[in-house]
């Protein structure tokens, strides 16, 4: 064996020559040598020598190039651009069938299902809206005026945290009131409130049901999975024709958008218990209901609470959005502003939704922090505090009296702050607008000049064809067979539906967003990864920018760019980036100390380390950060269609408010849901399988606890 | 011994992977573990293990990770479930029980000390003892002052209200030891329970079971790598390598006598002098008058405590055995070697 090493060594030892790490003395190349002698002599003991893959852009860049070449020639020819309103003959298809569904309501038991869940809704909405919203007949104002509603809400700020909570929550609801938009801002608390109670009500069960059984949990992920993936704003077409338009529409929209995490981190809760307590528990001879109720939901409690909070802010966000099918709410008067581009309307409502994300999400963290100061005997001494509560609750009841009783305890004065405030802003946006515009434009114009249109004109001004096989060959170069198959199917389904052309012009923005979102995610994550002060400074912004639900963005937005692609592309930046810079810079610092410690005593430059060590040793979470970008981004267009972005979005936000156009609606909401399938499936491939389990979790948890 | 022994164990086996129970008793269960993954994907565990614990005695399985002691100790209480083969505790058969008969043994008959003690974090140190107590039903004020005793027993008074987070490792595993108690088990299993635990500390609970033993006289099951845990705590020891049985017997016939390579090569570092009984040094006698009155020592004596005497004698010193009788004898050079090899060492 020591004589065939040696001889398989002469003609290594020159090829080693050129090698940087080329033996010196000879030494290192002859045991170099050995080791490989040895790995081909006993095959079986040695892990399988791994080829390095072929570099995969080089075909990509190939396809590139003819694609180029080919367009040059047909450019413009065969785009399936539609004009104005044309509608296709699937598009009148699925007109019919919503037409056929609506037709049978009282006889298809589908429909009558939906239709009696939606009057239970309806039915609590309008109860809820009587009792603290709207006027309740004969009354001239709600059952319980804005002073009883206020304090109540104080004290139980109080009583599940603390007082500056219940200050927090004080605040909030005088504002409400001051700037004049009470009754939405209670309609909102009210499609909130119900659909977390149904979130809570349906995902804790289901969740420890996923923690505790695999089989159970083989069925509930992708399901999960799928709602997760689907942008928002494609739940709404079909909910509202099983629940009509209106708050039923809003609250089944909402417990859908805002269930999945909580059933996700509940069941994540349920499945980190590790084993040795469950061992500790059977070795004690414990039942199974023993284990779950003493072990496991306690343990996990903390977790779930945690996806609690992300329900809430999750819905939240969702009844903001649901003002699109009529859900009551802050979002209506958003949406309104929105529409006739008028940012000053749209700020006021846009600020009491962000103050009520800060309320909701302030308490429902300190509430679940509370718990655990008791058990350890922190806090007030235990009689004081229910001296404080007591207190509080005669308090509580004078207001609600009062507010029965007087006028000015039930209606909120409106002094017009809230319109003169409007006025304000909307010239100091004018003017401040004015006064940026040459910074503004120039971004704009640079980014859509230099990327957006050329991008734009490449992709969806060539024929549908052209495109369609230049995508499925990408797919294929980047992601083999398991690439091409969903690649084809999804690109077949966006022929068939008609929306080519949009899809296209989309599918350009999205790329732009994305790369820019992770150009942001890249150079702001490994800063705050390398940084303590720079995370210090700069996750908070982050927090708060996951914490402000989707649609308040576009206002801020609209106000610097006006409506144009661009706006939706920076909307839909503003509304990804956070995510995806969290997930690479938790990347990076994962890298672990030792490795990097190693890279430094060897002499690597800061560059270095971040380009062969921090970036390489974090691949998976900058492959996450790029999936998440991505769907976040595409979730975003939607709702960026609202403000000049057009194509899919504008289609969709169409046929929510418009009936003749449901069908092109949903077409355009279907297409996008493949076109997210379509760059989710191409990414994912392309970087090989995203490790398990993580891919959406990290996002869901905005801090540890 | 086979009737009245505390744990009685017959041929036990655990192979992990789909159909285990088929390979039993063809050739290739006899496969060595490697051989046996590369062609089936099954690997062993435990591989036809048998012994006997009398009660009260403590019995060491020393072994190194991955040998199988671990998987050992959970198939005692079938945390695991053994392929084949049958475990006795108390007289009663364990491999046969259903679901509601196991749980109760494990309610009274036996209990754990865990590893990484296993403690829950959202109960006090009172709620984490009487656990076991809750577990099996009984009532708030029987369990609190059961768990008080036990408590007091492992030395935490004062700690009942802190929360496990609060204690140091050494103190949490005396609650893990203080909840494994409270159940009143004939059985107690460790599981390499203070592995995880600093030298100091680890040396400080050794002692503790040995009082605790003293005190309370439970059979007890202990797992451990660490050879001088076995050899100070053992009144037997199974060594286990690759998840079979390389050797069982007390702690000075390990040393003097080792199975094979591997068990010498495990203790050629032990300090001999602080196990070796004058059993294994001795020579038979001459004549059976030869040192008669010399003084006489029990053969059990180990030999660091025989040394002073012998040294101080001139000439032999007369070993006898259980009975009393004269059964061989040692001299200056039987001590010195053993002591003197140790320091070559």
């Amino acid at each position: 064996m020591t004589s065939h090493s040696q001889r398989s060594d002469g003609p290594r030892r020159q090829s080693d020559g050129n090698a940087p790490e080329a033996s010196r003395d000879g030494q290192a190349g002859q045991a170099g040598a050995r080791v490989r002698f040895v790995r081909r002599g006993r095959a079986e003991d040695a892990p399988p020598l791994r080829d390095d893959p072929a570099p995969r852009w080089q075909p990509a860049l190939l396809i590139l190039l003819l694609w180029f070449l080919v367009w040059m020639a047909t450019k413009g020819s065969d785009t399936l651009a539609l004009q104005g309103r044309d509608q296709t003959g699937i598009m009148h298809a699925l007109n019919d069938f919503r037409d056929s569904m609506l037709r049978g309501r009282d006889t298809n038991p589908v429909m009558r299902l939906s239709g009696t869940i939606a009057d239970g809704f309806r039915g609590l909405v309008a109860w809820l809206q009587r009792l603290i919203s709207i006027p309740a007949a004969p009354r001239p104002v709600p059952e319980i005026g804005w002073l009883g509603v206020t304090v109540v809400a104080t004290w139980i700020g109080y009583a599940v945290a603390n007082w500056r909570i219940a200050l927090l929550v004080l605040g909030t609801f005088v504002s409400y009131g001051a700037f004049g938009y009470w009754s939405d801002s209670m309609d909102l608390l009210i499609i909130v409130g119900i659909s977390v109670l149904v979130c809570v009500l349906i995902g804790v069960p289901l969740g420890i049901l996923a923690g505790t059984s695999r089989r159970a949990n083989a069925v509930i992920e992708p399901v999960l999975d799928l709602l997760q993936t689907m942008p928002t704003f494609v739940y709404l077409l079909p909910i509202v024709l099983f629940f009509g338009i209106g708050s039923a529409s809003a609250v089944v929209a909402t417990v859908l958008y805002a269930a999945p995490p909580l059933i996700r981190i509940a069941a994540h809760g349920i499945r980190s218990v590790p084993p040795t307590m469950l061992e500790v528990g059977q070795s004690l001879g414990q039942t199974r209901a023993q284990q779950l109720r003493k072990i496991q939901i306690p343990m996990a409690k903390r977790t779930i609470i945690v996806g609690l909070n992300q329900t809430t802010m999750a819905a939240l966000s969702m009844a903001t959005i649901a003002s699109f099918v009529d859900g009551p709410g802050l979002g209506k008067p958003v949406l309104a502003g929105l529409r006739i581009n008028d940012v000053g309307t749209a700020l006021i409502p846009g600020l009491l939704i962000v103050a009520t994300a800060i309320m909701l999400d302030r308490a429902t963290t300190a509430a679940s922090e509370r718990a655990d100061v008791i058990a350890r005997g922190g806090g007030l001494p235990a009689r004081v505090h229910r001296g404080i509560l007591l207190g509080g609750a005669v308090v509580t009841l004078g207001a609600l009296y009062l507010s029965r009783l007087m006028f000015w305890a039930a209606q909120f004065t409106d002094h017009g702050w809230g319109r003169r405030l409007a006025e304000v802003t909307d010239h100091a946006v004018d003017s401040a607008t004015a006064a940026m515009s040459p910074i503004t434009s120039g971004i704009k114009d640079g980014i859509s000049y230099a990327f957006l249109n050329p991008l734009q004109d490449f992709i969806a001004e060539s024929p549908w064809w052209l495109a369609f096989a230049g995508i499925a060959a990408l797919a294929f170069v980047l992601g083999g067979w398991r690439a091409l198959a969903p690649a084809v199917v999804c690109l077949a389904g966006m022929r068939a539906l008609g929306e080519w052309h949009n899809a296209m012009i989309t599918l350009a923005m999205t790329l732009v967003a994305t790369v820019m979102c992770m150009a942001l995610a890249v150079v702001i994550g490994v800063a705050m990864a390398r940084r303590g002060s720079v995370d210090l400074a700069i996750r908070p912004i982050l927090d708060a920018g996951q914490t402000i639900p989707a649609f308040v963005y576009l206002v801020p937005v609209l106000a610097l760019f006006g409506p144009s692609r661009f706006t939706g592309i920076v909307a839909a930046l503003a509304y990804a980036a956070p995510v995806s810079i969290k997930l690479v810079a938790d990347g990076v610092k994962g890298v672990s100390a030792t490795t990097m410690e190693a890279a430094r005593a060897s002499g690597a430059s800061r560059m270095q380390q971040i380009r062969l060590v921090q970036l390489p040793m974090a691949r998976s979470a900058l492959v996450l950060a790029t999936n998440q970008g991505l769907l976040f981004v595409l979730a975003m267009a939607v709702i960026a269609g609202m403000v000049g972005a057009g194509a899919l979005g504008y289609e969709v936000v169409l046929g929510s408010s418009r009936s003749e156009e449901w069908g092109k609606g949903a077409a355009a909401g279907m297409t996008i849901v493949l076109l997210g399938i379509l760059l989710d499936r191409i990414a994912r491939r392309a970087a090989g399988p995203a490790p398990e389990g993580t891919r959406w979790f990290p996002v869901l948890r905005r801090r540890g606890h | 011994m086979t009737t009245d022994s505390a744990l009685k164990v017959r041929g036990l086996w655990k192979i992990f992977g789909p159909k285990a129970e088929r390979l039993i008793g063809t050739p290739d269960a006899a496969l060595s573990r490697k051989d046996l993954q590369a062609k089936s994907g099954h690997v062993i565990g435990v591989r036809d293990v048998s012994f006997d614990v009398a009660p009260g005695e403590v019995f060491v399985v020393m072994g190194l990770s991955g040998s199988g002691k671990s998987t050992l100790v959970r198939l005692l209480t079938r945390l695991i479930e053994p392929t084949a083969g049958s475990v006795h505790l108390d007289g009663i058969d364990l491999t046969g029980m259903d679901e509601n008969a196991l749980r109760e043994v494990r309610r009274r008959k036996v209990s754990m000390v865990f590893q990484h003690f296993g403690l829950l974090p959202h109960r006090k140190v009172i709620d984490n003892v009487g656990f076991g107590l809750e577990v099996r039903g009984e009532g708030k004020t029987a369990r609190r002052v059961r768990a008080q005793d036990m408590i007091d027993l492992v030395g935490l008074s004062g700690y009942e209200q802190n929360f496990p987070d609060q204690l140091s490792g050494g103190m949490q595993q005396r609650v893990g030891l203080a909840r494994a108690l409270a159940g009143d088990p004939a059985v107690l299993m460790f599981d390499e329970p203070f592995s995880a635990l600093d030298p100091l500390i680890r040396r400080d609970m050794q002692k503790e079971v040995i009082r605790l033993h003293h005190e309370v006289g439970k059979t007890m099951v202990f797992i451990t790598h660490d050879l001088d845990e076995a050899l100070k705590l053992g009144d037997r020891i199974l060594i286990m390598r690759d998840g079979e049985i390389v050797q069982i017997g007390p702690p000075d016939e390990i040393i003097a006598a080792p199975a094979d390579d591997y068990v010498k090569d495990f203790v050629a570092d032990v300090n001999k002098s602080h196990v070796l009984t004058l059993r294994w040094v001795m020579r038979p006698p001459d004549s059976p008058d030869e040192g008669v009155g010399a003084p006489t020592l029990p053969q059990s004596t180990i030999v660091r405590e025989a040394a002073r005497t012998v040294l101080a004698h001139q000439g032999v010193v007369r070993v006898v055995d259980a009975d009393d009788k004269f059964v061989g004898v040692v001299d200056d050079e039987d001590i010195l070697r053993v002591v003197v090899a140790e320091q070559d060492a």
